[in-house]
């Protein structure tokens, strides 16, 4: 059989790679392109700060406004900038949002993992991706349409809880027109819903079979092996679940916009209107002029919201590192 | 045999009420054992299939109380699968369904009336690879009386005290009870942890699949040892890949094979030492001797 | 009974209790209990979603028609979305044809070359980041950024850009996942032959990895498409104009087809409708715009199954 000579040129084993070849120019476009992700981020952090920095350092207004409870910027004698109705605002709204949702997403990523038939989670997932695609203006106006009418005609007057013998236990004013904090709650539950769902149900999926399967041999219910055994393997997980959900609860702007009545006031109970700072800002920004002490307040107020988010991305993280280490 | 200074474990659960059941008798088939203890286990003409495939045909057997009983035979011929059928594990797997009558202390334990938490308490299972739970050594071990409602402190570390020495391995973790993790002992002490942890359950059998295939083989003597004292009190089921182990442990030993249509069966059953030396079957003695398999 | 090396063996004597004995009564109902809960959770979800659906679809029954969809807004009468639409495919296209090279890219680098250091730890901690931000933020951002220190004003190409910006780690992230799932033996089999990492990824790995990035690619597009609140502070607000598709004068913000021009998008526009209060038709545009952004959800999400299922089916059965 004839010998085949070779068509290629034999550079040797020892040859010095080709310039291109050594600028690896793939390479470094690549990592240009991931990298613009940390610049975008530093981007965002410093221009957003230099804006809410603005409040202090040019107007002169004293870092202690933030916890102030009161808020009149048009006021002539001297606008106040108290920022504290609309950071409690927040937090209320994201609290009971959460109250709401998690024990839901929870019960439905358990559903998912552990209890349903391949025919239900073929609907159910699906059904999950498509709440997860509703855009926030959708949601807004759902809330607006049905549930905000709903609330007001049902529960106008004063919601009174009583007991027998006891007498009456428990009494809130009513829904005067609907736009309430429970409004944005529920419309921000069922929006962080699919995100606190999906990540639990990683978590669940992640714990090996092999454990539940220890714990059913020893004589143990299904029940007993998910709450003793299951949640407690998972538990950063779900607490990651928790926090992302909280994460995006917080931020949420249009949607919740919508349905809480914006009135800059603390509000007494669930059923009056309430603000946050996401919705503030949503408010105001059209009808402030750059510059002017009431714009930088609500710059400030957005370096709040950005400092929130990046305190959870930290969370999240702390609360991994511990699983990891043990 | 009671020593009278450990608590029996059994005294700890509330006194179950029930009279005794009628013994039944050993198969004439079976040559009887040096130990005419009653019979603890008997399985009816089992077969089980997943789906339409058979995977174990036709197994009829019973194990004496208080022996160990090995299955050996080659991959596929339905040890495992066999094994499971005896603490209603196969439930677990879609599609499977099992026929015949598979009786603990003469009860039938396929009724749809038995209570399947209650009969694998009872007939505990150690698995081939050893499935620590993320937790302490101590609620390792804690963890099937807790689920039962045990959880008096003084009860619960006299309970996983005994159980961690009847596992015999009491004394290299009798420190670290609450603070180590169970993850964090090597792969011999861990399976002993699940020994200890299947104790703590006070079952009258154990089933045991492969447990030391996945250990060293200082640590598979030590599950040996463990095996021949459990014996004492407990009856043992022991799938083994390992015909030397299945010699050297156990009372009775179980043959299974495939058939053609890739469905196992049993093919011979009886005292160990005949089973080694003069096998019945020329399947048997082929196996034994390394013709295949 | 012979006494053992195990001072601990031991057992009592004793009657043995019935198997039919119920374990603990309590624990089986609490597990029948649960398993209910369970099984109202997944369905609960459906009746939501069931319900949400169907609202729409009857919402927009007379609403949504192709005279909707292609004819402007109008005050006096029930106008269409024409403009409106536009601008969601408008900017929904130029966000990807931005996003999907970079984010692929930067996928690439994370699942290719990146290793365990700092600035891998750096990119990942900004990807986190980013995506926890508020989208409204992210929308400040651009603000600043292109709207004032830019001087575009509202513009369709700074709404994109913040766009890109704000959903760039989804798309590296699903980028990212599609090359992982390449098995490495591919890689393997490649670099034994003598290629060089670049030629492995450019024409093994991405090919095969193409399933996993359309479906990436669709998802990201269901995103944007719904995008709001980024948008409001970027591409502007408004009621646009009629459009002159005939115009094709890039820098003339007349012309649709302009990127340096304000774009309000269906979502906006519907927030926008609703902050107004003007105009006696505005339920009906709205619960029509709501409705054309729901089916378009529904078609992107449904699409990126079915496209990612078919693709993958031919790859592995070819």
């Amino acid at each position: 059989m004839a010998q085949l000579t070779s068509v290629y040129r034999t550079a040797g084993l020892r040859a010095r790679p080709g310039l291109l070849a050594r600028i690896d120019l793939p390479r470094r476009i690549v990592f240009l392109a991931a990298a613009s992700m940390v610049a975008i981020v530093a981007l965002l952090l410093a221009f957003i700060a230099w804006q809410g920095i603005q409040l202090f350092v040019k107007d002169g207004v004293s870092v202690g406004t933030i916890v102030s409870p009161t808020w009149n910027p048009l006021a002539d004698k001297g606008p106040q900038f108290g920022l504290l109705p609309f950071i409690l605002g927040t937090i209320y709204v994201t609290a009971v949002a959460l109250l709401i949702s998690a024990p839901l997403s929870i019960g439905l990523a358990l559903f998912l993992s552990e209890v349903a038939p391949n025919w239900a989670k073929a609907i159910v997932q699906p059904a999950l991706e498509i709440f997860v695609g509703i855009p926030s203006v959708v949601w807004g106006w759902l809330g607006i349409t049905v549930l905000v009418p709903f609330l007001a005609d049902t529960f106008h007057g004063p919601v009174v809880v009583s007991l027998p013998i006891v007498g009456q236990v428990f009494s809130m004013p009513g829904f005067l027109t609907g736009f309430s904090w429970l409004a944005g709650s529920l419309v921000l539950s069922v929006m962080v819903l699919p995100t606190i769902t999906s990540v639990s149900y990683d978590a669940f999926r992640a714990v090996p079979q092999e454990l539940r399967t220890g714990s059913l041999a020893l004589g143990t219910t299904r029940w007993q092996t998910i709450r003793h055994l299951l949640i407690p393997a998972a538990l950063s997980g779900v607490l990651t679940a928790v926090v992302l959900g909280m994460t995006r609860a917080a931020g949420e702007a249009l949607a919740v916009q919508m349905v809480i009545g914006n009135s800059p006031t603390l509000p007494a109970s669930i059923t009056q209107p309430v603000t946050t700072l996401t919705s503030q800002i949503t408010l105001d920004m059209g009808n402030t002029v750059f510059g002017e002490p009431w714009q930088d307040a609500l710059w400030t107020m957005s370096l709040v919201l950005l400092l929130i988010s990046i305190t959870s991305v930290v969370l999240v993280r702390v609360i991994n590192k511990r699983r990891l280490a043990s | 045999m009671n020593t009278g200074d450990e608590m029996p474990a059994t005294a700890i659960y509330q006194a179950p009420v029930l009279r005794r059941v009628e013994v039944a008798t050993p198969r004439a088939a079976d040559e009887a054992t040096a130990r005419t203890e009653e019979v603890k286990i008997s399985t009816d003409h089992v077969s089980i299939k997943y789906g339409e495939k058979v995977a174990v045909r036709d197994v009829s057997l019973t194990v004496q109380d208080r022996s160990i009983l090995a299955l050996i035979g080659p991959s596929g011929s339905g040890k495992s699968t066999f094994l499971r059928c005896l603490n209603r594990m196969n439930d677990l797997i879609p599609g499977a369904s099992v026929q015949g009558r598979v009786c603990l202390d003469g009860e039938n334990v396929m009724d749809p009336d038995v209570s399947v938490v209650e009969l694998r308490r009872r007939v505990g299972m150690v698995f081939q690879r050893p499935n620590p739970f993320p937790m302490s050594i101590f609620e390792n071990v804690a963890y099937g009386p807790r689920r039962r409602g045990l959880n008096d402190r003084r009860k619960l570390d006299e309970l996983v005290e005994t159980s961690l020495k009847r596992a015999a391995l009491w004394d290299e973790v009798k420190d670290d009870l609450r603070r180590k993790s169970g993850l964090a002992l090597s792969g011999g002490q861990q399976q002993r942890l699940c020994i200890a942890r299947v104790l703590a359950t006070d079952p009258e059998v154990i089933l045991m699949d492969e447990p030391a295939s996945a250990l060293d083989p200082v640590s598979t003597l030590r599950i040996e040892e463990l095996m021949r004292e459990l014996r004492e009190a407990y009856t043992i089921v022991i799938v083994t890949h390992n015909m030397q182990q299945a010699a050297r442990v156990s009372d009775v030993t179980a043959f299974f094979t495939m058939a053609e249509d890739r469905a196992g069966y049993l093919v011979e059953v009886g005292p160990t030492g005949r089973i080694f030396t003069r096998p019945n079957e020329r399947l048997t003695e082929d196996y034994i001797s390394g013709r295949f398999g | 009974m012979t006494t053992t090396s195990n001072p601990a063996m031991g057992r009592s004597a004793g009657p043995k209790p019935s198997l039919r004995r119920k374990a603990s009564r309590g624990s089986i109902l609490a597990d029948r209990a649960a398993t209910v809960a369970l099984w109202g959770t997944g369905i609960l979800v459906i009746l939501i979603l069931g319900a949400i659906i169907l609202h729409f679809a009857l919402a927009a029954w007379g609403v949504v028609s192709p005279s909707f969809i292609l004819s402007d807004p109008s005050r006096a009468t029930l106008g269409g979305v024409m403009p409106i639409l536009w601008n969601s495919i408008y900017i929904l296209v130029l966000t990807m044809l931005i996003a999907v090279p970079v984010g692929i890219l930067a996928g690439i680098y994370m699942a290719e070359y990146a290793g365990d250091n700092g600035i891998t730890g750096a990119i990942r901690f900004a990807e986190e980041s980013i995506s926890s931000v508020p989208s409204i933020v992210v929308g400040l951002f651009g603000l600043i950024l292109f709207v004032d220190d830019f001087h575009w004003g509202f513009s369709a190409l700074g709404g994109s850009l913040a766009l890109t910006f704000f959903n760039l780690p989804l798309m590296t992230r699903l980028s990212e996942q599609a090359l992982r799932a390449v098995p490495q033996e591919e890689r393997n089999a490649s670099l034994a032959l003598g290629a060089t990492k670049w030629q492995t990824i450019q024409h093994v790995v991405l090919p095969l990895a193409i399933p996993g990035l359309i479906t990436g690619i669709i998802l990201t597009a269901g995103r944007v498409f719904g995008e709001a609140a980024v948008l409001l502070f970027t591409s502007g607000v408004g009621t646009p104009p009629h459009y002159n598709f005939l115009n094709f004068d890039l820098t003339n913000p007349a012309s649709p087809w302009s990127p340096f021009r304000p774009a309000t998008t269906l979502s906006v526009y519907i927030w926008n409708l609703n902050s107004e209060g003007l105009g006696a038709f505005k339920n009906q545009i709205v619960d029509g715009s709501a409705a054309i952004l729901i089916s378009m959800v529904l078609i992107f999400n449904l699409g990126a199954r079915l496209i990612g299922r078919l693709l993958t089916r031919r790859l592995t059965a070819a």
